[in-house]
């Protein structure tokens, strides 16, 4: 099998997702041509080498409808030759993007592709694409389909974790991501957007809050307690975990992904592709899965998708030196932390989408991009990404430098 | 000659259809009815003389619905799906074939209709409905198991939106005239004796020929299935489905996904995917069950079935009620509320007085809703008289007692009673556990004593439980009867036994529940499991509510009756530890199952995990379920055996109204002819052996499973 390598990868600041966010001015396609732009000419490639580019985005309707991915690249000038397509793993979307370009090239099909993600949240709402998982009668009501925000707490609930435990572990959050933008850690790779006359219109991540405190996170309400009471999903869910007599809302704005704009792109190819294009592969990637978990709950496939990309590298998870988990719900990740026993100063050591947002399409890009910069500041070998998905899914990817 | 439909052609070239089923009260859609409905409109079409069609009643209502006759033996004849399906879509041709006929139809609805009735309407171009309190439009079908299979949930959202047919559908809640008119279901509202002018007029003057769906760029109302806001209707609509149902009700479901994928599609379609998921309702169990308990039987039961013949209609008016309490105070309003005088005694006026406050709380309740007014309240409660006065009682027709529950009290107030009342006056016992035969002692004329059990809360409870003494006489039973229907409560008869059936059965079931809180079993998983078979409320939750004291005292005193040990079994020990050692008596002692702290939900008391501790492996919540169906139908067929129960349908009735048996298994009794004798018995031998001898099914169960022969013949 051809090995994959990871050259480069750049993204957009993640502006907040709704009217007056930063980038909510920017249309999709704008947003992720810059970014693919910024690929290319940051690296002084040759577009014509690439054999795809393979972008998730999980609301692909409206303006993010279509194929985004082949018409960003005609956008972005890239040679005519360079197909595109969309993917949508859901929230795992991003990464499962960069796999799907590096079996193709492992697979010996692809020399180089582009792989990526993204999501304008601020203009195409979360749902706006419809789907029968949760309107659809006979499917809502087969699959027991409750709302993201419900699992979260249903896990909280299940694992005994309190709101004290979740609102530590966003604070947590917010303070790893202020200090990681304060020491510059983020700065080779997110690319200051534009407007139409060259003004840049946001440089950095902008929902970060370095003046969060549990104070302040204490004060929110649980999100998701209408839903669960009025709407009567927490009825639909207890009937799936009958263990439970009620289910705990713990879960916040405070301590949920934020809901934000962004972009992402990921250079993979072979050596040999690597050598024509004069760069240098940062990283391996040395394994990848998706698995399917249980649905209603939704939110637990990463560690059974981590194990499973682990088993296929032949490694453990004694062997990986940094994590990466992807910040849904605080409750995830504490439940990860503790199915794998992972210390907390070993995953998520620069914040996440708790702080620094959630683009749906985008983030799997995004992260493994932060893992594999911390990797080479921190001079660390191996590191494990991994996101929780809609529907009960996981996907985990293992890079290792070179 | 038709004898359905009258049918006459005016001058002006009306054709006038008239529902007239000949030697029937109301109008019902029978197969006939839909035949001549179709020929007449066939031959109305390709009549030059005809200009349009007017549809009315010669019934005081338009039409009560469809003759469920065929349909509730659909299951028992083994129809399939795709056969139910032919039976659906005929009534959707033809109505659809009226809908396309190329001349103007009008539906002059001139009192209620429902369910088919309405469907006809709704297949109408034009309705004009009787502006009169009792012409209500509605679809009960998805409360009986079914869904409006002739075209309601093709043309309901179509024609006023999603979220106005799902309170129609699937809440089957009936609309009055105006709210019809708000909702766009009909087109005008005119007094009855004006309808089929009206209807007459807009054939002549408007007379469109075209329903509003096969006209070009017809949008559905309030958003079609693009809006986001019918998204947002659907997705908490499912969710509101899922947990209302708990998955135990197929109907719904049906009705829901028949409005999602039938709009979505062409109207044509749309009527084929309605028959469609009708056919898989009338092919299944629940249908029959519903259509058989709920409306059948319930049906026959409120005629009362169970009258002995050859006695004289009778009538309460004057109504003796001793004890105010919570029993006597609910039967001397629901009494009061049937226009009979009602004397409330209780040994102290000020609990007397305390009693007939129930009743105004209740009508107070009522004015504020709207329900009710004040002079209509003031007349009820005239009715009403608190007394602690025996000679108050003199002229009773019927007098009922509901004072504590002990055999020497209950004497007392009979011989203090009998000394006043006239020699033909009816005493009933409201005892919920003590045998009638036994009370009846205390009495002059035990021919006359009887016991009427009624259920808390009166006012919202729908059964009676009649119980018969070994001397009670078929005039008592009849006049009892009347007095049941009287106050419009459903009766069922039963003889006597130490709690009859509804309490005995009923109280298998929580002692089901408390004896798996002893095998350790998670208290959360045994509540929702309990409301997950379709049981009201926890098994735990329950006892809480009648409390653990009650309980553990019937318990005990059950025991000393039957000369038997106490305590005997899991439950009976948890009951005297809960009570005796850790003092957590029920609800109205603050603590008991749960805790009932003062600003926040009830919840479990987490001691159960101390004294009762959860076992390592849990069981499966499939498991719980069946064990809770599967106690309470083995306790009803002792009943049978004993002859405490005489019919089948009082069994099922009195499960499902009594103490809330899960609907969709049509009670007691059609749970067990549902999953077959053979399979129960088998079932019971299972769990005898996994739980205990309380499963253990009788020699002549078995032999009832050998023979095949099923509880309903």
């Amino acid at each position: 099998m051809t090995d994959a390598y990871i050259f480069d990868h750049v993204r957009s600041p993640r502006g907040r997702g709704k009217q007056g966010g930063s980038l909510n001015s920017i249309t999709p396609m704008n947003l992720t041509s810059q970014v693919l732009r910024a690929l290319r000419d940051r690296n002084n490639l040759d577009t014509s080498l690439l054999d795809d580019v393979i972008l998730g985005c999980v609301t692909p309707v409206g303006e993010q409808g279509a194929n985004i991915a082949r018409v960003a690249a005609i956008m972005a000038d890239y040679a005519e030759s360079v197909p595109g397509k969309q993917l949508n793993r859901f929230c795992a979307s991003g990464l499962e993007a960069v796999n799907t370009a590096a079996a193709q090239v492992m697979s010996g099909q692809s020399d180089a592709a582009v792989g990526g993600g993204v999501e304008c949240m601020s203009r195409l709402p979360m749902g706006s694409d419809g789907g029968a998982m949760a309107i659809d009668p006979q499917t809502a009501y087969k699959s027991h389909f409750v709302p993201q925000g419900i699992g979260a707490d249903l896990i909280a609930t299940l694992h005994g974790f309190s709101r004290e435990d979740v609102d530590s572990y966003a604070l947590a959050s917010q303070k790893r991501a202020a200090e990681a933008w304060a020491n510059g850690h983020f700065n080779g790779s997110v690319l200051p957007i534009r407007n139409h006359v060259g003004d840049v219109v946001l440089d950095h991540d902008e929902t970060v809050r370095a003046d969060a405190s549990m104070e302040s996170l204490g004060s929110l309400n649980p999100a998701f307690v209408m839903m669960g009471d009025q709407a009567g999903f927490d009825d639909v869910a207890l009937q799936k975990y009958p263990q439970v007599e009620a289910i705990n809302h713990v879960h916040t704005a405070g301590n949920s992904s934020g809901i934000v704009d962004g972009a992402a792109a990921v250079l993979v190819g072979n050596k040999e592709a690597g050598e024509k294009m004069g760069l240098k592969p940062r990283a391996r990637i040395r394994a990848f899965a998706s698995i399917g978990s249980e649905p209603t709950i939704m939110l637990t496939g990463p560690a059974p998708a981590s194990l499973k990309a682990l088993k296929r590298a032949g490694m453990s998870t004694a062997d990986i030196d940094l994590w990466e988990l992807n910040e849904a719900f605080a409750s995830v990740v504490l439940l990860y932390m503790k199915l794998l026993e992972i210390p907390h100063d070993k995953i998520n050591v620069n914040g996440g989408a708790i702080a620094m947002g959630h683009p749906l399409g985008a983030t799997g890009a995004i992260v493994l991009g932060t893992l594999l910069d911390e990797m080479e500041r921190r001079d660390l070998s191996t590191g494990l990404v991994t996101l929780c998905i809609g529907a009960g899914m996981g996907t985990a990817t293992i890079i290792e430098r070179v | 000659m038709s004898n359905t439909i009258n049918y006459t052609v005016d001058a002006d070239g009306i054709a006038l259809l008239t529902f007239d089923l000949s030697g029937k009260s109301m109008n019902v859609l029978t197969p006939e009815l839909m035949q001549e409905l179709d020929a007449l409109v066939k031959q109305a079409a390709v009549d030059d003389a005809v200009k349009g069609l007017v549809l009315t009643s010669g019934k005081a209502a338009f039409i009560a619905g469809a003759d469920i006759k065929d349909m509730v033996t659909a299951y028992d004849r083994g129809v399939t799906p795709r056969e139910g399906y032919e039976f659906s879509y005929a009534l959707n041709r033809t109505l659809r074939n009226m809908e396309t006929c190329g001349k103007p139809v009008a539906a002059a609805i001139n009192g209620l209709a429902l369910g088919g009735g309405l469907e006809v309407c709704l297949a109408c171009h034009y309705r004009v409905l009787a502006d009169h309190p009792k012409a209500v439009l509605g679809f009960p079908e998805v409360n009986i198991g079914l869904l409006p299979g002739a075209g309601g949930t093709q043309r309901t959202p179509r024609l006023i939106g999603f979220r106005n047919a799902a309170t129609m559908v699937l809440q089957c809640r009936n609309q009055k005239p105006q709210q019809a008119l708000e909702m766009g279901l009909v087109h005008e509202l005119a007094p009855v004796d004006e309808v089929v002018e009206r209807a007459r007029r807009w054939v002549l003057e408007k007379g469109d020929a075209v329903a509003p769906w096969d006209k070009k760029g017809f949008r559905i109302p309030h958003g079609d299935l693009m809006h986001p806001g019918t998204a947002q209707t659907f997705m908490v609509g499912n969710a509101l489905l899922a947990k209302n149902t708990r998955h135990n009700y197929p109907a719904p479901i049906a009705a829901q996904s028949a409005m999602f994928e039938g709009c979505a599609t062409s109207f044509d379609d749309g009527l084929k995917i309605e028959s469609q998921y009708f056919g898989t309702l009338l092919a299944g169990p629940v249908a029959r069950n519903m259509m058989r308990s709920l409306f059948v039987n319930k049906g026959k039961a409120d005629k009362l079935a169970r009258r002995p013949e050859g006695i004289e209609k009778s009538q309460v008016k004057k109504l003796g009620i001793l004890g105010a309490g919570m029993m006597g105070a609910g039967i001397a309003y629901v009494s009061a509320q049937a226009g009979i005088e009602v004397v409330l005694l209780d040994r102290d006026q000020e609990y007397a007085e305390k009693g007939k406050a129930y009743s105004e709380g209740l009508l107070r309740k009522a004015i504020e809703r709207g329900k009710s007014t004040e002079d209509k309240a003031a007349a009820l409660l005239g009715l009403i008289k608190p007394t602690t006065n025996y000679h108050d009682l003199a002229g009773c027709d019927l007098v009922i007692e509901a004072v504590f529950e002990s055999v020497k009290i209950k004497a007392d107030v009979t011989a203090k009673t009998e000394a006043v009342v006239p020699e033909s006056c009816i005493f009933a016992s409201n005892t919920s556990t003590l045998p009638i035969t036994g009370l009846a002692e205390a009495s002059e004329r035990p021919e006359q004593f009887i016991g009427l059990h009624f259920f808390s809360p009166v006012d919202k409870m729908p059964l009676v439980e009649v119980i018969l003494g070994k001397k009670t006489n078929d005039e008592a039973i009849a006049r009892s009867l009347d007095y049941v229907q009287q106050i419009r409560k459903t009766p069922i008869v039963v003889n006597d036994s130490r709690g009859f059936y509804t309490s005995r059965v009923f109280s298998t079931f929580t002692a089901e529940g408390i004896s798996m809180l002893a095998e350790g079993v998670d208290p959360a998983l045994i509540e929702n499991a309990a409301k997950m078979t379709g049981m009201p409320v926890g098994a735990l939750a329950v006892t809480d509510e009648v409390t653990l004291e009650l309980a553990h005292k019937i318990g005990k005193e059950t025991a000393a009756a039957l000369s038997r040990d106490y305590p005997a079994n899991l439950s009976e020990e948890v009951l005297q530890k809960m009570v005796e050692v850790l003092d957590r008596k029920g609800k109205r002692f603050g603590k008991g199952f749960y805790d009932y702290p003062k600003d926040a939900k009830k919840h479990l008391w987490a001691g159960l995990a101390e004294h009762f501790p959860a076992a390592d492996t849990q069981p499966e919540v499939s498991e719980l379920k069946k064990r809770f169906l599967t106690i309470q139908a083995l306790e009803t067929a002792r009943c049978v055996e004993e002859g405490v129960l005489m019919h089948a349908e009082d069994a099922d009735i009195g499960s499902i109204f009594g103490w809330g048996f899960p609907p969709y298994t049509g009670g007691t009794l059609s749970y067990i002819d549902t999953i077959g004798i053979r399979e129960f018995v088998a079932e019971c031998d299972r769990m005898a052996a996994a739980y205990g001898d309380r499963f253990k099914a009788s020699a002549w169960l078995r032999e009832r499973a050998e023979n095949g022969q099923d509880f309903y013949a």
